[in-house]
């Protein structure tokens, strides 16, 4: 049901029965090494190709968190999923190994949440029972597609990411039990010409305050109604900004635990070539459905909104001198039996 | 760039509206610095020290092989680009250039490392539209442009009527 101008309510609170989180050797590495479900040592995962690698990820996600579920692949009603690459080639070659009917979606960096989004309203509404949603993505091949060859000595500023090489799966279903999904709130495109896609944390920041300040005024909830509030990927100069505008605006996000995804999946101490962190439509995916969904189960969190930001940009746009359009899409979360 | 308007490029919050140009100002405040002159430090000694193996090598084409300083040209040129192929390939220079920043990418080292990681990069594409399309993809420009260079040279030479000494 819509309320206000741009949130989902979903008054059925579909389950997440189902979730996996699988990653690469960095984020292995990383402080929430433990919470995925699958860490792989090395990038090429066997694969002949970064493309491939991307696949298999997504592939294998997808396959944990159906078994995660007790669910079998036949059951499977629906499939939606995105990637980075051109064509989302990852999402539909995947779908082709899934088997369900697909539908695919681009949001970049949001489309963890875009698709966890719709997943959701396809079972509110009663049109699925058990939904498969997701995304991944490798550092190799967003390099490749968006930046320079991987092997190019080129000097990254401070204000770069490193894209997440991992993919997050969701099941969502309209019974069973698991972490329900209560709202959704689908953000407007913001640009504020920022062109330099070295700086993507700065591109998307207002787009994320958008959707946090759309989100509160369409639920009439306040920062304090939840445990812990955390964006996609804005990394370490995203957030800062996210948290001065919300401020100048009124909204005191430090009523809440309020972090990045792109923060918190490495170690900026110890991995310094992260730069100012994470990227990429793994990143909010993986801590959302490793470490959060984890944290909810146990009980640590009761109730939280995950603001996944994408930057819409392709390497034409930014090539010919546009401005980067930015996207937030926002899913609360909640524990079961609240 | 910026601050030409465009549809929807404001962003009204509750109390505070944002365009282009009052946000790029926040943005900038919490932009981490760059250390411009570590960075010319860093770019001399990396630079400096490409130079001076590859004098190193010079001297020893001139000195083992009994070469002219010219004769030894074209095969020191050779060394160090396998030299910067090789670091290319087991995933080092990328890394080298992180810290050196132009230092490793004016030197000839730079240019053989821009083609050798694109024609890697584009290997699983096929070897005729894959890595013969692509291995110039960075480099490309770099004769293009050294090429146009090399013409306004000439010709300013030539009108100026200045005689060219080949060494």
């Amino acid at each position: 049901m819509l309320i206000g101008s741009q949130t989902w309510e979903f008054s059925s609170k579909p389950a997440i029965i189902g979730s996996s989180a699988v990653v690469g050797p960095d984020e292995g590495k990383g402080p929430l090494a433990a919470d995925f479900d699958y860490v792989f040592d090395n990038l090429e995962l066997g694969e002949t190709t970064w493309e491939k690698a991307e696949r298999k990820l997504l592939e294998h996600a997808g396959s944990i968190a159906i078994m995660q579920a007790g669910i079998s692949k036949e059951q499977l009603q629906y499939f939606v999923g995105g990637d980075l690459m051109n064509q989302i080639i990852s999402a539909s070659f995947a779908a082709r190994t899934f088997g369900a009917p697909y539908l695919g979606v681009f949001g970049a960096c949001s489309t963890s949440m875009e698709s966890l989004a719709l997943a959701s309203l396809m079972v509110d509404s009663g049109n699925a029972g058990y939904v498969l949603a997701g995304t991944a993505s490798h550092n190799c091949t967003v390099e490749k597609q968006f930046r320079y060859p991987t092997e190019y000595g080129s000097q990254k500023p401070p204000t770069a990411q490193y894209t997440v090489t991992g993919s997050g799966c969701a099941v969502v279903s309209a019974k069973g039990s698991g972490p329900r999904v209560t709202h959704a709130t689908i953000g407007k495109i913001q640009d504020l010409g920022i062109s330099d896609p070295f700086n993507m944390g700065a591109a998307m920041a207002p787009a994320a305050a958008d959707t946090i300040v759309a989100h509160f005024r369409d639920t009439g909830k306040t920062p304090q109604d939840y445990d812990l509030i955390v964006t996609g990927d804005l990394a370490a100069v995203g957030l800062p900004i996210v948290k001065d505008i919300l401020k100048q605006d009124g909204t005191f996000m430090d009523q809440t635990d309020f972090q990045d995804c792109g923060l918190m999946i490495y170690d900026r101490g110890k991995q310094p070539y992260v730069f100012a962190g994470g990227s990429g439509c793994g990143c909010s995916a993986v801590v959302t459905y490793g470490h959060i969904l984890k944290r909810i189960q146990k009980g640590d969190l009761n109730r939280v909104l995950i603001v996944a930001t994408g930057a819409l940009l392709s390497p034409l746009s930014y090539q010919q001198g546009e401005s980067i359009p930015c996207i937030a899409h926002a899913v609360a979360i909640e524990k079961e039996g609240l | 760039m910026g601050t030409k308007t465009r549809p929807g490029s404001k962003v009204k919050l509750n109390s505070l509206s944002l365009d282009a140009k009052n946000y790029k100002q926040i943005a900038k405040k919490h932009e981490p610095s760059r250390n411009v002159f570590a960075n010319c430090v860093r770019a001399f000694l990396a630079g400096g020290v490409i130079c001076v193996i590859g004098q190193a090598v010079q001297e020893f084409f001139k000195a083992v092989f009994d070469m002219t300083e010219r004769e030894a040209a074209n095969p020191t040129v050779a060394v160090m680009i396998i030299l910067s192929i090789i670091l290319t390939s087991m995933g080092v220079y990328d890394k080298i250039a992180q810290w050196a920043g132009a230092g490793s990418a004016v030197p000839v080292t730079g240019f053989a490392n821009s083609m050798c990681s694109s024609a890697l990069e584009s290997r699983t594409e096929g070897l005729v539209l894959g890595v013969g399309a692509n291995m110039f993809k960075l480099a490309g420009s770099v004769i293009v442009f050294g090429v146009v260079a090399a013409f306004i040279v000439g010709v300013i030479y030539a009108i100026f009527g200045i005689q060219v000494r080949h060494l």
